[in-house]
């Protein structure tokens, strides 16, 4: 990452005061100076630090993608240009792109990501809408709801998945007595019940995030137009559907699209609950089986760098339509 | 006068349902887990809703097992050297981006929120390679080195936030003093910051004593793992039975402190949340 020196700028705004410019004011430029110095001698371990962390090892994952390195080995490898990404051989299509598997992968990520955002969303809103209400006992409530965003991913999949196991799960016991079922079903490992069983964990893993900030959106809102409402006599559901939400929606729109980005990288849940099951596997989980468990960091690499254009790609386009309310705030 | 009382009884009965709904929806899963960690033997086979027996060998067992002891040791290693290099660094930076006006200040801030949102696998060739070679594979010391890509961007995003809102008279009595600018972070924001610190400092704990990718791709034997990836690989006798009476007790031995915190500091957590998301 280049640092330029913001020198110049002072030069120019300093060379626009008048000649006859008093000490205090030379004074302030030259603690305006020394300001921005400061700035940037405080910015820059912490760009070095990023670009240690991020920068270079994204660079690296990048340039292994057009290698065959391997992870037992990986400083030795030769140069194989496309050929992880895609490449025609002997009259069939080889590497990520081609393989079905991806694709497979692709279609369970953007599923997962759809679905338990959506979910997510709804049941945040429901549990913001109820805990905005006065009661007793509301402090509790919300403490409790917390509760299930500081478990570890790893414990609620374990938690999860003894809830859901096949014959000494509580569920499958809940589902039999209330007469839903009328045998257990093994969540876990039924190609048509495990995506929805992962999808389960994670809705309840962060609904509380949903929940949270849409609260904190809720309790931003000027009561004015609620009580005119409320004067007029117009049902709640209307006033929700009219003032409400177009209200909260900005924020709503922040809090999903950081959750899709985070359900796009999807791992440990899916990892822990369902191992490596082709049914449940999402992008990440595919290209860190091709890294570590099949060694091929080459093939990994392409994978991963696919992954990361996918989210880029969405991060730009967000970046760019909420520019002005960044901007605008720095 | 008579439909009026009853519409409100149908109310306060809906309002009181749609709570109780949400408690068990939110507290059940953790509930059950310390409901199981107490079963032992066959026990552990009988679907139970209530407490039914107070066992404890399950976290003898656990406790007994000297490589998860070392492992919750690692984490706690681990999450606090991750925190302090996230504050050492995002507090500086924090304070050149929430009052400096600079120009590239908003290339900045777009390049933190960019790295926060790195998807972990597109990293993890080239910081393996980056490990290998500081020879720190199945080392936690990889682990602090690493959680810094998700730590540290969200601890200047939060602290810039928070520190844009301290009045500016304070700064600028400072500078009439001669005060250098190292000299007005220590002396006048760092002491003001102590409740954002903290709320940092938390979430940043949270995130990276929850880590599970690179902790499992970096370390390989149980003397080097953390806690989640200890309680991912805890297996049985057999492959296909699991010890579940163990599995929740390691669970709840971890999560307690963690729920405990949250429930604790749950006003700096949301407030946290919300500087993160929403403001951005």
């Amino acid at each position: 990452m280049a640092h330029t020196t913001p020198a110049p700028v002072e030069t120019g705004a300093g060379g626009k005061s008048p000649a006859r410019a008093l000490p205090a004011k030379r004074q302030a430029s030259r603690v305006r100076r020394q300001r921005l110095r400061a700035a940037w001698l405080f910015l820059i371990p912490m760009l070095v630090v990023l670009a240690a962390v991020a920068g270079w090892p994204l660079m690296r994952t990048i340039w292994f993608s057009f290698t065959d390195a391997s992870f037992s080995n990986i400083s030795e490898y030769g140069l194989v240009g496309f050929e992880n990404y895609l490449v025609y051989d002997n009259g069939a299509w080889y590497g990520v792109l081609a393989d079905p598997t991806w694709w497979n992968a692709v279609w369970n990520t953007l599923f997962f990501t759809v679905v338990s955002v959506g979910m997510e969303t709804v049941l945040g809103l429901i549990i913001a809408l109820t805990l905005n209400a006065q009661f007793r006992g509301r402090g509790w409530v919300r403490a409790a709801t917390l509760i299930p965003w500081a478990v570890p991913t790893i414990v609620s999949a374990k938690m999860w998945g003894w809830m859901l196991h096949d014959q000494f799960g509580i569920i499958n016991e809940m589902l039999l007595g209330i007469g839903l079922i009328s045998e257990p079903l093994n969540w876990t490992a039924n190609a048509d019940l495990s995506m929805w069983a992962v999808i389960m964990v994670d809705v309840w893993k962060t609904t509380p995030f949903m929940a949270l900030l849409t609260l904190a959106a809720l309790q931003m809102l000027p009561s004015d137009c609620y009580e005119a409402a409320k004067v007029d006599g117009i049902h709640p559901v209307r006033v929700f559907f009219k003032v409400t939400l177009p209200l909260i929606l900005p924020a709503l729109m922040v809090a999903i699209i950081f959750r899709v980005l985070d359900a796009l990288r999807v791992f440990d849940v899916i990892y822990v609950l369902t191992s490596n099951s082709a049914d449940t596997m999402s992008m990440s989980v595919y290209a860190r089986q091709q890294l570590v468990e099949f060694q091929d960091v080459g093939y990994g690499s392409a994978a991963s760098t696919v992954l990361f254009l996918i989210i880029a790609l969405l991060t730009i386009s967000y970046l760019y339509l909420g520019r002005k309310q960044i901007g605008g705030e720095a | 006068m008579n439909r009026k009382l009853l519409k409100k009884i149908v109310a306060k009965t809906g309002f009181a349902l749609l709570l109780a709904g949400i408690l068990l929806f939110t507290v059940f899963p953790f509930y059950y887990a310390i409901v199981t960690s107490f079963k032992s033997g066959s026990e552990l086979f009988d679907v139970t809703w209530w407490m039914s027996s107070f066992d404890f060998s399950n976290y003898l067992s656990v406790i007994g097992d000297g490589s998860f002891v070392g492992s919750i040791w690692n984490s706690v290693l681990v999450s606090f050297a991750t925190v302090i290099i996230a504050m050492a660094f995002g507090l500086t930076a924090a304070y050149a981006l929430g009052r400096v006006q600079f120009r590239g200040r908003s290339a900045v801030l777009m390049i933190v929120l960019g790295v926060s949102m790195f998807p972990q696998v597109a990293v993890l060739s080239g910081l393996f390679e980056v490990i290998r070679a500081l020879d720190l594979y199945n080392n936690p010391l990889a682990l602090i080195f690493s959680y810094t890509i998700f730590t540290l961007p969200f601890t200047v995003w939060i602290l810039t936030t928070f520190m844009r809102q301290l009045p500016k008279e304070l700064e600028e009595a400072a500078i009439v003093d001669g005060a250098s600018p190292m000299t007005t972070l220590f002396k006048v924001f760092i002491p003001l910051m102590w409740p954002a610190m903290a709320t940092t400092g938390l979430l940043a704990f949270i995130a990276a004593w929850n880590e599970f990718l690179f902790a499992l791709t970096f370390t390989l034997t149980d003397d080097q793992r953390t806690v989640p990836v200890a309680i991912a690989l805890l297996t049985g006798g057999s492959q296909y039975e699991l010890p579940w009476g163990n599995l929740m007790a390691a669970s709840v031995i971890v999560t307690v402190p963690l729920v405990l915190l949250v429930l604790i500091f749950q006003r700096r957590i949301v407030s946290g949340l919300t500087a993160g998301a929403v403001k951005g």
